[in-house]
């Protein structure tokens, strides 16, 4: 089952997480790289999603959600951190 | 039936989720890489949550509820991190010289 959908959707997905990657390493300033992380975390969630269909198992989306969480929460203290150069105020 | 449905939304999930990467990737201004990973990615991710509910709902368990957490969470705080992320970069470009951001950390500026 799945036969056609599934690989090219993992496909679609790694390629995205590489494209992101090379935004990671190369971007010219702070902001862009925090944009990239940002997509890399949500990215990852997709894979996780992916690979619970795959597996026919629902425990990744707890994984999911906790990566969902900890990448948002990341983006707001990096970003806090970058406007007003403390995060706890 | 359902299988095809569950095939669709994968593949729109998988397509949106890359055209937003491509977008960051490739897109030359700041402002405008913004666009790509909080709209196509956010929208991919949504695509391919409702074909795990489709795959998981039509095992006759039931609807289950851990995908409408993750695309509830993901859906209202993708706008915050983008606001946020924005914010940033207005912040960086205003007290940083010309496009080299990243050069100069803001606050020797101020120091000197």
């Amino acid at each position: 089952m799945l036969i056609v959908a599934m690989p090219l959707a993992f496909g679609c997905i790694t390629l995205a997480l590489l494209l992101n990657f090379w935004r990671l390493v190369r971007g010219p300033g702070r902001a862009d790289r925090i944009l990239a992380l940002d997509t890399m975390y949500i990215n990852t969630v997709a894979l996780l999603v992916l690979y619970g269909i795959h597996q026919n198992s629902s425990v990744y989306f707890e994984a999911a959600l906790l990566i969902a969480l900890m990448g948002f929460v990341g983006t707001v203290a990096l970003c806090t951190y970058l406007l007003r150069g403390d995060i706890i105020e | 039936m359902l299988e095809l449905f569950t095939e669709l939304f994968l593949l729109i999930g998988g397509v949106f989720a890359l055209i937003g990467s491509i977008g960051l990737a490739r897109l030359p201004d700041l402002f405008m890489r913004l666009h790509g990973p909080t709209k196509a990615t956010t929208l991919g991710v949504g695509g391919i949550l409702i074909a795990s509910m489709l795959h998981f709902g039509g095992q006759g368990e039931g609807l289950s509820v851990h995908e409408l957490l993750v695309t509830l969470f993901l859906f209202t705080t993708a706008p915050v991190s983008a606001y946020l992320v924005a914010r940033t970069m207005l912040h960086l470009r205003g007290k940083s010289v010309d496009t080299g951001m990243g050069r100069h950390h803001p606050a020797d500026k101020e120091a000197s």
